[in-house]
This record gives C-alpha cells, sequence and structure tokens, in this order.
C-alpha cells in the first residue's frame, strides 16, 4: 500500500543515482557481451577465431556436415526426451503425494528430494559412476536390460536429479492452490480420478509444464554427470563439444555453441511466455 | 467435513487415505533410494574401504586412512585454494550484484519484470556454452586481452590462471547472487526508510541501518546459492583454468579416473558434501525457502 508512493525514497539522488545507472548497465553488458561477442565470431571467414577477415557462414556448414557432432545431438535428444518424461511423472506424483497427503516417513523423504538439487554434480557424477560400476552386473541379469549402451545410463541418471526439480516446480503451483475446488468436484460425486483429470491436473498444469522445461534445459546442460556415465557411441552433445573446447577455441565450435545457445534461449524465453500467460489470465498484475 | 459417526471408521479412513499418499509418492521414492541414496551410501563406504595395491577398490578391511590424507598437504593446499577462489567469486558476486539487484528493485513494475527477464536469459542458458565464451574472449588474440592490453593492465593474458577462474564462477553465477537479492529488497517496506529519513538519517545511515538489515536474508541466501557450486565447480576450471589438478572438483575426478584412488577421491565428495549440508543448513534456517 504505502510500498509505491515510500518508492521514491528508494531511489538514490545526485551523482549516486547515476552511480548506480552506470553500475546496472555495466553489469547488463557484462551478462550480454561475451555472448555477442561469441555469436559475432562464429561468423568470421578467418581459421583463426580471434582475427576478423569477413562475414562467412562456413562454419555453419561444416557443422552440419559433421556427422559426430550430429549424431551427439540425437544422443541428447532421445535422453532428454525420455529423462523429462519419466521425470515429470514421477516428479508430480511426488509432489501431490507431499502436498496433499500424510504418510509415514514423509518428511524424510522431502528431504531426501532436495538433496540432488543441492548436491554438487562433481559429488552426483561421482556417485552415479562408481554405482554403476559397482552394479552393472545385478542390473544385466533384469532380462532385456543392458546396462553397457550408455543412452540407459544417461536416462537413468538424469531422472534421478530431475524428479527434484520438477516436484519443487509443481509443488509451489499446489501449495498456492485452493484445495476447495477439489472438494466441491468430491462433493458433486466426481471420484478421485475424475477429480484429479477435471479439476487438480488442469490447475497444476502450468507448474507441471514450467518443471518439465526445467527438467529439459538441465538434461542439455549437463556435462559433468552426462560425461561421468556415458559410454562411448553414445555421447551427449555437451560432453561433445566439452571435450572439444577443452582443447581450445576453434571456428566450428563457435559455431556448434552458438546453436546450442540459440536453442538454450529460445527453450528459456519459451517457457517465461508459457509462465506468463499461465500466471496471470485475467486482468493486469497488482501494484 | 462431514461427521463421522464411529471413530473407528474415521481411523480406518485417514489410514486408507494415508496408504494413497504413500502409494502415490512410492515410484518416486523408490527410483530415488535405488538412484541416489544407495550411490551416495557406496561413496560413503568407498571413502572407508581399502585400494589395493593394483588401484582397486575394496570393500572390506574398513579403515579411515582417506580420511587422514585430506589433511596432507597436498590435498590441503587443493581445498584451500578451492575455498579462497569460492569466497572471492562470492564477494565479488556480491558486490556487482548488490547495487544492481537494488536498482532492479526500485524500478516500476514492468521495467521491472523486464530487467528481471534480462537476469534470468542468461541464468537459463547452457552454463558450459557461457563459460566457453569467455574463452574465446581471453584467448591469446581474443578481444578481452586485447584491450586490456591497449589500457594498460600489463599484457592482458588471464587464461589459465586462477583470475580466469574467478571470472567464470562469477559470470557463470551472478544471477544465483541477483535473484535471492532482488526478492529480498523488493519486499522491503520503503516508509520505514522513508521514518528513517525524516528522523534525519542521511542516505548512507538510512541505507546502513536499515535496508542493509532487512535485505540481510538475501544476501545470505545468494552468498552460499554462489559459493556452494563455486567450491565444488569442475567445469569452469577445466575450460579457463590453468593446473589441471588445481582445484577440488578436478582432485576428485582425477582421483577416480587417473589416480585410480577410489576411496581418497571419496572422502573427498564426503567432504565437499558436508560443506554443501552445512551451507543448505543455514540457508534454511535464513529462511532462503521462501526466497
Amino acid at each position: 500500500m504505502a510500498k509505491g508512493v515510500a518508492r521514491s525514497t528508494a531511489e538514490p539522488m545526485g551523482w549516486s543515482k547515476w552511480l548506480l545507472r552506470g553500475h546496472s548497465a555495466l553489469v547488463y553488458a557484462f551478462f550480454y557481451a561475451p555472448i555477442a561477442v561469441l555469436t559475432f565470431y562464429s561468423f568470421n571467414e578467418s581459421q583463426i577465431v580471434g582475427r576478423w577477415t569477413g562475414f562467412s557462414m562456413r562454419w555453419y556448414g561444416d557443422f552440419l556436415e559433421n556427422d559426430n557432432v550430429q549424431q551427439s545431438i540425437w544422443v541428447s535428444v532421445k535422453v532428454c526426451i525420455a529423462s523429462t518424461l519419466i521425470s515429470v511423472v514421477l516428479g508430480t506424483l511426488a509432489a501431490l503425494s507431499i502436498e496433499r497427503f500424510r504418510w509415514w516417513g514423509q518428511k524424510a523423504f522431502d528431504a531426501v528430494l532436495y538433496l540432488p538439487i543441492i548436491i554438487p554434480d562433481v559429488t552426483m557424477a561421482v556417485m552415479l559412476m562408481v554405482f554403476f560400476s559397482e552394479t552393472a552386473e545385478w542390473f544385466n541379469v533384469i532380462p532385456g536390460v543392458d546396462l553397457s549402451e550408455g543412452l540407459e545410463k544417461l536416462v537413468l541418471s538424469h531422472v534421478a536429479f530431475n524428479i527434484s526439480f520438477v516436484s519443487v516446480v509443481v509443488r509451489a503451483r499446489l501449495t498456492n492452490l485452493d484445495a476447495t475446488m477439489e472438494e466441491a468436484a468430491a462433493d458433486l460425486y466426481a471420484n478421485r480420478w475424475q477429480t484429479f483429470r477435471r479439476v487438480t491436473l488442469p490447475q497444476i498444469m502450468p507448474g507441471v509444464l514450467g518443471g518439465a522445461l526445467l527438467a529439459v534445459t538441465l538434461s542439455l546442460d549437463d556435462v559433468v554427470v552426462s560425461s561421468f556415465v556415458s559410454a562411448v557411441g553414445a555421447t551427449p552433445v555437451s560432453v561433445y563439444v566439452f571435450g572439444m573446447l577443452r582443447k581450445g577455441v576453434s571456428p566450428l565450435i563457435n559455431a556448434v555453441s552458438v546453436v546450442i545457445l540459440a536453442a538454450s534461449m529460445a527453450l528459456v524465453i519459451a517457457s517465461l511466455v508459457l509462465e506468463r500467460v499461465t500466471n496471470s489470465p485475467k486482468g493486469p498484475e497488482e501494484e | 467435513m462431514t461427521e463421522v459417526a464411529t471413530p473407528g471408521l474415521e481411523l480406518q479412513a485417514e489410514r486408507a487415505e494415508s496408504r494413497r499418499g504413500f502409494l502415490l509418492g512410492l515410484p518416486a521414492v523408490v527410483y530415488l533410494v535405488v538412484f541416489f541414496v544407495i550411490p551416495l551410501g557406496i561413496v560413503i563406504a568407498y571413502s572407508f574401504a581399502t585400494r589395493t595395491r593394483t588401484g582397486r577398490t575394496e570393500l572390506r578391511d574398513w579403515n579411515l586412512e582417506a580420511y587422514e590424507r585430506l589433511g596432507e598437504s597436498v590435498v590441503r593446499a587443493v581445498a584451500f585454494r578451492s575455498l579462497w577462489i569460492a569466497v572471492a567469486s562470492t564477494l565479488i558476486c556480491l558486490a556487482l550484484a548488490y547495487p544492481l539487484a537494488y536498482f532492479i528493485s526500485t524500478r516500476k513494475p514492468a521495467t521491472r519484470n523486464l530487467l528481471l527477464v534480462a537476469v534470468m536469459i542468461p541464468f537459463w542458458s547452457n552454463f558450459l556454452i557461457r563459460t566457453y565464451a569467455w574463452r574465446v574472449l581471453l584467448d591469446s588474440d581474443g578481444l578481452f586481452t586485447r584491450v586490456a592490453a591497449e589500457v594498460g593492465f600489463g599484457d592482458g593474458r588471464i587464461l589459465f590462471t586462477n583470475k580466469a577462474v574467478i571470472l567464470g564462477l562469477v559470470y557463470g553465477y551472478l544471477p544465483f547472487m541477483v535473484l535471492p537479492l532482488y526478492a529480498a529488497i523488493e519486499r522491503i517496506d520503503w516508509s520505514l526508510v522513508e521514518g528513517a529519513r525524516d528522523l534525519y538519517a542521511s542516505g548512507w545511515a538510512a541505507f546502513r541501518r536499515v535496508v542493509w538489515p532487512l535485505s540481510k536474508p538475501g544476501v545470505i541466501a545468494g552468498s552460499i546459492l554462489v559459493f556452494v557450486p563455486s567450491f565444488g565447480a569442475y567445469v569452469t576450471p577445466a575450460i579457463l583454468g590453468g593446473n589441471k589438478k588445481g582445484l577440488v572438483g578436478s582432485y576428485i575426478v582425477d582421483q577416480f579416473m587417473d589416480a585410480r584412488n577410489g576411496p581418497l577421491g571419496a572422502s573427498l565428495s564426503v567432504m565437499v558434501l558436508a560443506v554443501m549440508l552445512i551451507g543448505t543448513l543455514v540457508y534454511f534456517r535464513q529462511g532462503g525457502r521462501n526466497l
């Protein structure tokens, strides 16, 4: 209420006002300048990254002809789709179970659910690598399962960290929901499944989609865990690029990088737009 | 709520409800036990296990040797280097992010959302590629190097040094600092500041006595969100850093890959895990959940 009125006091006056503005502009430049420079150089004709000799699309052409890169992109896409689908289902169920029910051991589950989010990448990677190497022969006993193929291990690992992220997003949505709608549906003789499908699910859908987009982003972004569990022949693009760029800069990597960056930015912007559309359906925001 | 006549029936219904909830969560519980809790348990077991002469880790003759080795000067040096790099990155992030968060939260709502989105976009964009962008800038004939040399910062070459790693970490994790700070500053009741000014506090005094204390949860949350991943960083040092064995993240990897010392790698992982758990506990204490 008084917030808007008093906001004028928050704005510093005189030279410090311009200092604050200048600083903020510089930080934004810091955020975007490296990305801009990388994009700029990806259109450089020269072999040598730092020397501008003229505009050219040749590195993008090289990228389109490079089978290894393309193959790794397919690995990433497959892993991403599979792990996102699994983690969205498991994560949403987990969120519903924690937010809408009370059961013995729930607190412990809640705590464990947070761990994959805060654990450092390296620790998670080491854990899964050691786990797969210790248990490979047990898994292979199960008919139809062969973990020597890297793809399955990648999917299993990505789901391990994505369940938590999906459930956090869905839970945030669930806590803000009015439970009376579900009660009303039950009063009108809807059974549990009907209530879920017709009332709860449509309402938590933005959360589920948000969680899915987060899972997609994290799966495509992941380097550390993937490089520890991936096997020869199933290298996701992030790991492939990581291997290439540890060796140094090259115009081809620049082009690949810009493509990846553009894809990931498109995803972010899509999710931000989605959030806006679904979260404020009526009227302008308050304030 | 409907009144139930018999308490026995009510209890039964409650039990059935609780069972339903458990069954809903069960798939995720089973999954996380198999692919998270058990792997974690194995790593902890490894840290007490025996390393054979050939470099295999065998789960017998439990001992504390790997933990004793954490006190060795080589390992300690690596840990302390990671520590100071993480602390430096955190402080630089704080210094850069605080004024920015303050600026954003004092804008009009429409501008504010736009400015926030401009922070979120790099936050969610591919981390690896963003780090690589600095590799291009810092390369011997990269733009940054040439500009720095022109301006007169020595020869401007910082690639493969700790400075480059700190720069990369700050670049990578700065949004982690801006967002919680924004959340904390945005909810400050500015009439308190007005009150302070009415009572003849200078602008600086009002900031120091009112705004800063009220924004502290954001400062702590942001610091932990930057410190924890910086401490265990692997990708940034690998791309921008020099000596491969420089930091905890890569040191752990080396123990499992090249040095074939599973127990030492595991005990270091447990140490990193402990640092992160302590950080997170402090975070939740400070009400970080709401940020």
